[in-house]
């Protein structure tokens, strides 16, 4: 019988990064733009998955504030990619159906962007814009609302924002390839 | 007496910048030039480099110059390589007169005027100084081969085997009834893993079988008496009330002695008899008798040792006796003792069960140990979660202050050992981690992918008093993770307290007998920290291993064979030289009244009853000049600083 | 030469002037874009977030469609750029995940496909000696600080684009046109454009702190080379506190030292309108 694998041990194999190298020497957390904004700093995080603190981290803002700049990766003198680790831990959020908890308007965005890419191939924003904006209603601000009206205006008037989609020709290939790695309730294939 | 004026040649340096910046060199030069003692005045920019001194060398041949006067730096630094300088050019080296017009005038003012002024002072009192000064001999002194080393640790044993193995004698002495330190109480020894048994025993039986080692244990240094080249040791050896000679060392007295007695080298973790070896590995592998604890020796009682040897080696009657050596160097490597700090009762030591200091949870480890290696609860079940403590009363200006080095990577090994033995979670908590040796930070990335917990943050409390379910029956070590901002309340089932390296309790009588001086912290003073690590002040006496600082293995045997090669190479030599600069007491006018005697901190005078005068040792003399301080009629002086030239100096600077 | 042309889903939209300006400079040096047959989006940031396996296989379809021509696959957006190298690198160095990737997308990988970004086109495939044949304007009088951003330049065993601390192939080129490429402290600093449309005071945050060092550094203008990058500087800079600065792409620069036509089109397409900057200096 195999011994249940930790969460840690989990994420590590997952990741492919080796989190228990790591002894707190904030570097990740000093390079991060986007650390100003997290609810747990990246070392942290780190720190939390070591201690099988997974519901808190799943739940997280930090996880999905992160935008895979690297720059912490490039910099961990223990050869740590946090953005990897990140990424892993985005995926199981989803798996485990905590993804909406924190920050439900970037998870949302990225669930309609599939949405536009599965349907057209390529993003089409106007439509993929939409569904994000109304099904996080509850979430926008009124300084967000303000912003997108003028990023609208801004770009619609010089022409940036195209009307129609286009939808590529091998559309199918897309949805099959979805349906190969990706299942809109978010579960994963190729997790053995 | 000095009728005929001497030729000084003064040679002033301008140390770079260091004297020309605040004195006016040029200006002192043309001042001095006018004495009429001084025959020439020069400067140059780097007196003590070899252009400097040979400029010197050529001065003194050319114009016949009868004393030297150099005015630079401090005499601590560059005295010899002027003397040196001097003796090449076929002059006495005790021509010399050193004027510091350095530290004791550039470095200590920024007026340039005045700093000119006082040079010009100083030079002048040296000049009349030196009018006065004699040729001083030196003189050579044979010295004994023998060395004697204190203490038999891994320092100890180190140092022995280099200095018998280049053919010599060594005595080594050893307090307890085997040699090998402490260093036979660990288990493995960190970066390798090595067992400190296996790598320590073969050097142990080496020196055992070694025909020049003289090994004598349960023997301790009484007193020592002599000097460089010429030491009298007195060696008191303690009663083991085993005859060596008949002992075979099978250990059947040990297995049938009735009385019990907590094991000082497990830490009293475990008992052992009063007829004991001190571990399995012991050399000699000889026992001897506690006569504490022994039944027969205390109440006439017993006697079962006795009955049962074959051999009659049993001799209850045995004494303790005395034993003079001669030797010519001697080796201090008394090592150290681990702290034990008020401190640990704050984390639960001696109250809790399962809290342990470093040197007892190495015992639990050793496979010899109390446990036979296994790491168990005092209850017998294996600990599930294990909490080490770093810097427990180190780095603490309430204990010790120091840093004892070598504690981070010991609980790392510690972490290592109870991940494999136990598969525990061990939690460590440090300040900062310390692994600057070869290998070190790779033993530290190793135990990082152990999925140790380390957190850095000192433990303010350890308590038994639990706040939730999961804490019940635990011990709670009460703490905060600095980094992450996080206050901790970890449950564990054991605790280990890291402690440092302290010196000895008894270090300072032994620092009288050796005459070397402790520092704050008890540890032996070497001559120089980073130039004469295993020198002292006492010529002859070296110190290796831990009593001279808290160090690793590798350091430590490093450290042995660098004092074992110092002793080497007074013995390659053969003799000593001994400085001319010493005291003298002119027996036509001592009285004989010993005041000096009793004011001599080198003991290097004698009383002479035939002639009831004084008499100075020259060997011994550092010339420190307080028995011409002291002595009423004057008959002390000390050579190269005797009356004349000093109230010569006076007249000079007053000028 | 001809080279595959991947232009990703910003192109015809949000970084239109991009693309205008790229095969308004290619066309001038002669360089043939032939852009994949079908390609579809490389995923951006929203596959990898939600799905390891996406991510990888969205971007190895246009691998699967660039491999079948013997030529170099040049995309000039650096988010599709990373993808498609992340990608690539997966198909090389991880068996397992190759296979899984091979059979989502349905091919075999060949291995001989080179992957270029536009500045690799104009210092490997053209050469600087050449550009500064074709130079009409020198730009003596602009001062410039380049703008890498994150994606192109990390992470580098997979980007394998070297310093990716202080690059320096940017600066190249903009010295080469004439102008003074400035020395900068902000040039791999991410842009934060991920969080832009979810988060404005992210966005303006960023955009901010990029634009006044930018600003502060002596610089009249910014290039780029990401889509992404230069929407997010254009659109969410405050100039609060500093004087707002166009953004411009690497290609209009290079437009403009090499006086293509109808570059006002470009023009019109930014926020932070840089006609009067170049107005000014008689670069417009």
């Amino acid at each position: 019988m195999v011994k249940e694998k930790t969460f840690a041990e989990e994420v590590q194999e997952r990741s492919g990064q080796n989190i228990t190298r790591c002894y707190l020497c904030l570097k990740c957390f000093v390079g991060c733009p986007m650390a100003p904004y997290m609810d747990i700093k990246p070392h942290t995080v780190i720190r939390m998955i070591q201690y099988g603190q997974k519901k808190e981290l799943l739940k997280s803002r930090t996880i999905w504030l992160c935008v895979s700049c690297m720059t912490c990766g490039v910099r961990c003198p223990n050869g740590i990619d946090i953005s990897a680790v990140m990424d892993t831990l985005k995926e199981m959020s989803v798996e485990e159906g905590l993804a909406h908890v924190s920050e439900k308007r970037i998870v949302v965005l990225h669930e309609e962007f599939l949405r536009s890419v599965k349907m057209w191939g390529r993003l089409h924003e106007m439509t993929f814009y939409m569904p994000l904006l109304f099904r996080t209603l509850d979430k926008v601000k009124a300084l967000d609302l303000v912003s997108t009206f003028r990023s609208a205006v801004l770009l619609l008037s010089r022409l940036k924002l195209p009307f129609l989609p286009k939808q590529i020709k091998g559309i199918r290939e897309i949805r099959k390839l979805y349906s190969k790695a990706y299942k809109t309730k978010g579960q994963m294939i190729g997790k053995e | 007496m000095a009728l005929k004026i001497k030729k000084v040649g003064v040679f002033v340096c301008h140390c770079g910048v260091n004297i020309a910046s605040v004195v006016n060199v040029h200006e002192v030069v043309e001042a001095v030039s006018k004495l009429k003692e001084v025959s020439i005045a020069r400067e140059y920019k780097f007196m003590c480099s070899t252009p400097g001194q040979d400029l010197i060398v050529k001065e003194i041949v050319e114009h016949s110059l009868d004393r030297v006067i150099v005015a630079a730096c401090s005499p601590r630094l560059h005295e010899e390589t002027f003397r040196r300088a001097l003796a090449r050019a076929g002059a006495n080296p005790y021509f010399l007169q050193m004027v510091n017009i350095r530290e004791q005038d550039a470095w200590v003012t920024v007026d340039k005027q005045k700093a000119t002024e006082k040079a010009v002072a100083l030079i002048t009192a040296a000049v009349k100084r030196v009018q006065d000064h004699e040729p001083l001999p030196t003189r050579e002194v044979a010295i004994n081969k023998n060395v004697l080393i204190i203490g038999a640790g891994i320092a100890g044993i180190e140092a022995s085997l280099q200095i018998a193995d280049a053919g010599y004698t060594v005595y080594l002495i050893e307090r307890e009834p085997s040699i090998g330190g402490h260093m036979a109480q660990f288990d493995k020894t960190f970066p390798t893993l090595d067992c400190a048994a296996c790598i320590l025993t073969p050097k142990m039986n080496s020196v055992g079988a070694h025909p020049n080692i003289k090994l004598m244990t349960r023997s301790e240094v009484v007193d020592i008496s002599g000097y460089i080249g010429n030491y009298e040791v007195t060696v008191k050896k303690y009663a083991k009330y085993v005859d060596y000679d008949l002992c075979t060392g099978c250990g059947i007295c040990m297995e049938k002695c009735p009385s019990k007695v907590p094991s000082e080298f497990d830490e009293g973790l475990i008992d052992r008899r009063a007829i004991y070896t001190l571990f399995p590995q012991a050399v000699p592998n000889k026992p001897v008798i506690d006569a504490a604890h022994c039944l027969y020796l205390t109440k006439g009682k017993c006697g079962v040792c006795q009955k049962i040897c074959e051999r009659n080696a049993i001799n209850y009657e045995d004494t303790d006796k005395e034993e003079i050596v001669k030797v010519g160097s001697i080796i201090v490597a008394t090592g150290y003792s681990f702290a034990k700090p008020e401190i640990l009762k704050d984390y639960g030591y001696g109250t809790y069960d399962n809290v342990y200091t470093a040197l007892e949870f190495e015992r639990l480890n050793n496979a010899a140990g109390p446990t036979a290696g296994e790491v168990t609860l005092k209850d017998g079940r294996k600990p599930e979660s294990v909490a080490i403590v770093h810097c427990v009363g180190s780095r603490d200006k309430n204990y010790y202050e120091y840093c004892s080095k070598v504690c981070c990577m010991y609980s790392l090994k510690f972490s290592h050992l109870v991940r494999e033995k136990t598969g525990a979670e061990v939690f460590e908590f440090y300040i900062d981690i310390r692994s600057p040796g070869k290998s070190y930070e790779e033993f530290y990335n190793r135990i990082r992918e152990e999925d140790v917990h380390l957190i850095r943050g000192k433990v303010a409390r350890v308590t038994n008093i639990p706040v939730a379910d999961e804490e019940k029956d635990k011990l709670v070590v009460i703490g905060e993770n600095t980094l992450t901002g996080q206050r901790l309340r970890v449950p564990v089932d054991m605790v280990i307290l890291s402690t440092g390296l302290a010196c000895n309790d008894d270090v300072i009588p032994l620092s009288r007998l050796i005459k070397v001086a402790t520092d704050k912290d008890g540890f032996f003073l070497e001559k120089h920290p980073k130039l004469a690590p295993v020198e002292t002040a006492s010529d002859g006496i070296f110190i290796a291993g831990c009593c001279a600082g808290p160090k690793d293995i590798p350091e430590t045997v490093a450290s042995a064979q660098a004092a074992s090669s110092q002793a080497l190479k007074l013995i390659c030599k053969g003799s000593v030289e001994v400085p001319g600069a010493t005291g003298y007491i002119d027996p036509d006018v001592c009285a004989g009244c010993k005041i000096c005697i009793s004011q001599c901190v080198y003991n290097a005078i004698e009383f002479d009853e035939k002639r009831n005068v004084s008499v100075i040792n020259e060997v011994l003399c550092k010339g420190c000049g307080a028995c011409a301080a002291v002595c009423p009629n004057g008959a002390a002086q000390a050579r190269h600083f005797n009356s004349k030239q000093i109230f010569n100096e006076i007249d000079g600077v007053l000028e | 030469m001809e080279v595959s042309y991947y232009p990703g889903c910003t192109a015809h939209s949000t970084s239109v002037e991009y693309s205008m300006s790229i095969k308004s400079v290619c066309n001038a040096l002669g360089i043939k874009l032939r852009e994949l047959d079908d390609w579809n989006c490389c995923g951006g940031a929203s596959a990898k977030s939600l799905s390891n396996l996406l991510g990888l296989a969205l971007p190895a379809r246009n691998i699967a469609q660039a491999q079948k021509r013997d030529l170099p696959l040049v995309i000039p957006c650096t988010g599709c750029f990373n993808a498609v190298k992340r990608a690539q690198d997966a198909l090389e160095n991880d068996p397992v995940m190759k296979e899984q990737i091979e059979d989502i997308v349905g091919f075999t990988y060949n291995g001989n496909l080179s992957v270029k970004a536009i500045h690799e086109v104009v210092l490997e495939l053209v050469g600087l000696d050449r550009i500064r044949e074709v130079i009409k304007k020198p730009l003596t009088s602009l001062k410039v600080v380049s703008y890498y951003g994150c994606q192109l330049v990390r992470n580098p065993q997979v980007v394998h684009m070297g310093d990716y601390e202080n690059p320096m192939f940017f600066d190249e080129i903009v010295a080469a046109l004439g102008a003074e490429a400035l020395d900068w402290s902000y040039k791999t600093d991410c842009c934060g454009v991920d969080a832009s449309l979810t988060h404005t005071e992210v966005a303006n945050d960023r955009a901010d702190k990029i634009c006044s060092m930018a600003v502060e550094a002596g610089a009249d203008c910014i290039i780029t080379s990401c889509g992404l990058c230069q929407i997010n500087l254009d659109m969410y800079q405050t100039g609060e506190g500093y004087r707002k600065i166009p953004v411009l792409y690497l290609s209009e620069l290079m437009g403009i030292a090499m006086d293509l036509p109808n570059r006002n089109v470009w023009w019109g397409k930014h926020i932070v309108d840089p006609r009067e900057l170049l107005k000014s200096r008689g670069l417009q």
